[in-house]
């Protein structure tokens, strides 16, 4: 049995209570008046710091409002500029806690949907990673329905199409008014919900079931779940992928978002995996996983990381061929203001992981899995930034307090229920039919 | 001189050639070669062979395919023709570059998969109208056969075959080189 060591404990309470402290802060900092947004934007321009009003207004013209007339009339107004930049200014703790939010919860969700194909596709080398699995997964029941509350609580500052106000002045936010409104939102949110936690609370319920049992009853009940919810998940998961994300730019729409998203999420999921047990093998936990078993996670991290670069790419390149003005409005905003996190993804999540997992022999060296695998959840933290801060702050973003303190808060929630939930059963499981084959799996 | 003896064991198990190949190991004998109608996996391992630099070859074959596919879609596109490209008239790789990328990804797997063929072929001494070194045809059916170089210790050396499961040895005289 695993304890969960004093000194972790007090980290991770450390980083939420310091992650609470510091959003608190930058939130009550974030109610800015109009007036103080007016004296500020004239401190800017006053000393030549390149604020370009025309992509500003253009950008936020086009999310709020499809009527071009009105977009000319911002441009030669200074008010409803100065009110843009305000809310901008107000939604920044908002979008901060959010990306943060679903980053942790899509790493949970991303294993459970892997934890399920192991099930399905009864696989033999990673039974002895299951418990590490199921510890992650037990992360993904409260952070769901955190990112659900940030998303009701957050409302207009979040999601533009939840504003009645700008509904009544767009068009095709009516149009899509059966499927964006906020109770069908929730609804949808808890069916998701409900129906991963579900799964996850049988499996776990079957899996610790089969270690007092000499038969392959459980098992066999656990495979047919699995079978189930892997096609359950790949429904739900586009559509939260729609909600969750894509409806934050309501005009915009990309056919593959639910692939690209899952991709992003196996990727952070396995890499997460791959650290957790690192970590509990560094601490004499886990001494079945061998070698081998790094071995195939880091595999999986580079083709996975392979995979979203794939899919990235897919939607980035018919997007720019086809220069459809309400199509690539979406990547210029992201191109032209967050042209350091836009590239620099590309280079952490795709070219890093490339070139430092692709020897055969680097992936069975933990401390290089430990690097890549940094550099990979940092890329795709900045992936989510990148997907929900051009809607809701447009150029007024930075990597500041907001936006560090919600991921300390985040990421110290995480360790603290992942490493509690690990403390609950043995670590290795018993009575699997693979598990002998698991502990001895070489390559 | 002139010639020098060898001993042919051959098996019909891989299980069984693989611990044959570790007992003959163990006693410190020099195999010579294993012929085999499959890959057999870990076999390389156990006759102590060294790791293949074909992933290297491979790494440096991709490379030569992205850039020749640079050179190749920046000469037909940019250079002799320019094109415009998606509405864009640029007339710049690095701008028209996502246009590019499935060419470049296509050739640095076209480059990587055949040279790495070729050379795997040519590492192997195989290639067209060449006639097979294997000794005995049943070694691309169902049957293995290890090649040991018994130096002088005959005897001994096959009393070890009989032990590890050899169905058949035999003592084969080769021209030295």
């Amino acid at each position: 049995m695993y304890t969960i060591s004093n000194r972790l404990k007090i980290f991770s309470i450390s980083l939420i209570i310091l992650g609470a402290l510091g959003w608190s802060y930058s939130y009550v900092n974030s109610h800015k008046s109009l007036e103080e947004v007016k004296e500020m934007l004239a401190y800017e321009s006053s000393h030549g710091d390149s604020h370009d009003d025309s992509h500003e207004v253009t950008n936020h013209g086009s999310e709020s409002n499809g009527d071009s007339n009105s977009e000319l009339s911002h441009h030669s107004n200074e008010d409803t500029h100065a009110e843009h930049v305000m809310h901008q200014i107000h939604n920044r703790p908002y979008a901060a806690l959010y990306v943060a939010a679903f980053f942790f919860m899509m790493i949970a969700l991303g294993v459970l949907a892997f934890y399920a194909i192991q099930y399905a596709s009864q696989a033999g080398w990673s039974p002895v990673l299951y418990r590490v699995m199921e510890a992650i997964t037990y992360y993904l029941l409260p952070g769901a329905l955190i990112v659900l509350l940030i998303a009701i609580i957050g409302d207009k500052h979040i999601f533009i199409w939840m504003d009645p106000e700008v509904v009544a002045h767009d068009e095709i936010i009516q149009g899509k008014s059966s499927w964006l409104n906020k109770p069908w939102f929730i609804i949808r949110a808890l069916i998701f919900i409900g129906g991963w936690s579900v799964y996850r609370y049988f499996s776990r319920k079957f899996s610790l079931a089969q270690d007092n049992d000499s038969g392959n009853k459980y098992f066999k009940l656990n495979f047919r779940i699995s079978a189930a919810f892997l096609v359950f998940f790949i429904y739900t998961e586009s559509m939260m992928s729609w909600d969750w994300i894509m409806s934050v730019d309501p005009h915009w729409f990309s056919t593959l978002f639910g692939w690209y998203l899952l991709a992003s999420m196996l990727v952070s999921g396995i890499t997460v995996i791959a650290l957790i047990t690192i970590y509990l093998k560094s601490k004499g936990h886990l001494d079945v996983v061998n070698d081998s078993h790094l071995h195939d996670l880091a595999k999986f991290m580079f083709g996975f990381s392979v995979f979203w670069t794939y899919l990235w790419f897919s939607q980035f390149m018919l997007i720019w061929y086809a220069n459809i003005p309400e199509e690539v409005t979406y990547y210029i905003t992201r191109i032209e203001d967050y042209t350091i996190p836009f590239f620099g993804m590309i280079i952490m999540n795709f070219i890093f992981p490339f070139l430092v997992l692709i020897n055969s022999d680097y992936k069975r060296i933990p401390w290089f899995i430990v690097m890549a695998g940094i550099v990979i959840l940092v890329g795709h933290y900045v992936d989510v930034f990148n997907m929900i801060m051009p809607a809701t702050v447009v150029d007024r973003w930075y990597f500041g307090l907001p936006e560090i303190s919600a991921l300390a808060f985040f990421s110290g929630l995480f360790l603290l229920i992942v490493f509690y939930s690990l403390s609950k059963a043995p670590l290795l499981v018993k009575g699997n039919p693979y598990i002998k084959e698991s502990e001895n799996f070489h390559y | 001189m002139g010639s020098s003896k060898f001993v042919h064991a051959i098996y019909n198990d891989d299980d069984v050639l693989l611990s044959a190949v570790k007992m003959v190991k163990g006693e410190k004998f020099h195999i010579e070669e294993i012929y085999t109608p499959f890959p057999v996996h870990g076999l390389d391992k156990a006759m102590g062979l060294e790791p293949t630099r074909i992933a290297i070859a491979s790494f440096i074959y991709g490379c030569i395919g992205f850039t020749v596919a640079i050179l190749m879609m920046n000469y037909i596109m940019i250079e002799d023709w320019p094109m415009d490209i998606g509405g864009k008239p640029s007339f710049s790789y690095i701008e028209n570059m996502p246009s590019f990328v499935p060419i470049m990804f296509e050739l640095t797997v076209f480059f990587a998969a055949h040279l790495m063929v070729i050379t795997f072929y040519l590492r192997s001494r195989m290639w067209p109208f060449k006639k097979a070194e294997n000794p005995d045809k049943r070694t691309t059916d169902d049957h293995f056969l290890m090649e040991i170089d018994p130096s002088d210790k005959l005897k001994d050396l096959e009393k070890i075959l009989k032990k590890s499961g050899a169905v058949e040895i035999k003592i084969i005289e080769k021209e030295s080189h």
